[in-house]
């Protein structure tokens, strides 16, 4: 069984999503639920840390289009972190790369939101 | 140079998502033996799980009473994968190749799957055989890869 995990935790006006496992279309709700419960609080500084993520599929960039224009019509943004080179492949055949802000480190990324 | 082993291998599968695991695991351990280096392997096992997961939300429209038969046939240096199901029928026509940017405004994954396919694998073809759907999947294996 390949599992899936999503945590998340606040940091500075910012939340970090940490993904582990496989995003496939059979843990994608997992991933969407989380994303759902972080409109709900009004939280769209995103930053999602890929480092433990060992395997995507398109049912899981698939949610993170779902949200992105919720996200940023509200002044926030989903920036993509850490990827392994395998995951960051598929995000790039996908031309993700011309639409989101994606980074070495997490704490890249929580600097332009702190910045801010 | 080695000639790379002759494959024939295939397992029926449940329609419902928590069978891409094993799915991937399968084709993962084929492409392997066959003689693919990781990245070749991760793609392969890509375009598979894309190919079921379409049969399992298309063809099946999500029931998980259905089945889908993933077979392996590889020799020289072709690894072929054929994912056969017994659903409604699908044509790859009707979907149009994904403009990324467009997708983004509209918020539809729809599409990707087959275009991740098309990018990952050297033939993607889609036949209706009797009551069943197959799609074809052939990877290269190219001369360095073989030890």
């Amino acid at each position: 069984m390949n599992e899936f995990k999503v945590l998340t935790r606040e940091s500075g006006n910012a939340v970090v999503m940490v993904l582990q496992g496989f995003l496939d279309a059979h843990t994608a709700p997992d991933l969407e639920k989380t994303f759902s419960e972080l409109m709900s609080k009004g939280k769209y500084n995103i930053v999602v840390n890929f480092d433990a993520l060992n395997y995507i599929s398109s049912a899981g960039l698939g949610v993170f289009m779902a949200y992105i224009d919720e996200v940023r019509n509200n002044n926030g943004d989903i920036k993509l972190a850490n990827m392994q080179q395998k995951v960051f492949n598929v995000f790039d055949l996908l031309g993700f790369p011309y639409l989101y802000e994606i980074y070495k480190d997490q704490d890249e990324a929580l600097k332009k939101f702190n910045s801010r | 140079m080695k000639r790379s082993e002759k494959i024939e291998d295939k397992r029926v599968f449940r329609s419902t998502t928590d069978a891409l695991a094993g799915v991937r695991e399968f084709v993962n351990e084929r492409a392997l033996q066959f003689g693919f280096g990781d990245k070749e392997v991760s793609e392969i096992t890509l375009a598979v799980d894309e190919a079921c997961t379409n049969v399992i939300k298309h063809a099946y429209k999500g029931r998980p009473d259905g089945e889908f038969e993933v077979k392996v046939l590889a020799t020289g240096t072709a690894f072929q994968i054929v994912v056969r199901d017994w659903g409604v029928s699908f044509r790859p026509e009707d979907v149009p190749l994904p403009n990324i940017r467009d997708k983004y405004r509209k918020h539809k994954a729809g599409g990707l799957g087959i275009f991740l396919m098309k990018k990952l694998m050297d033939t993607v073809e889609y036949q209706g055989r009797d009551a069943s759907n197959e799609v074809r999947l052939v990877r290269y294996l190219k001369d360095e890869q073989k030890s």
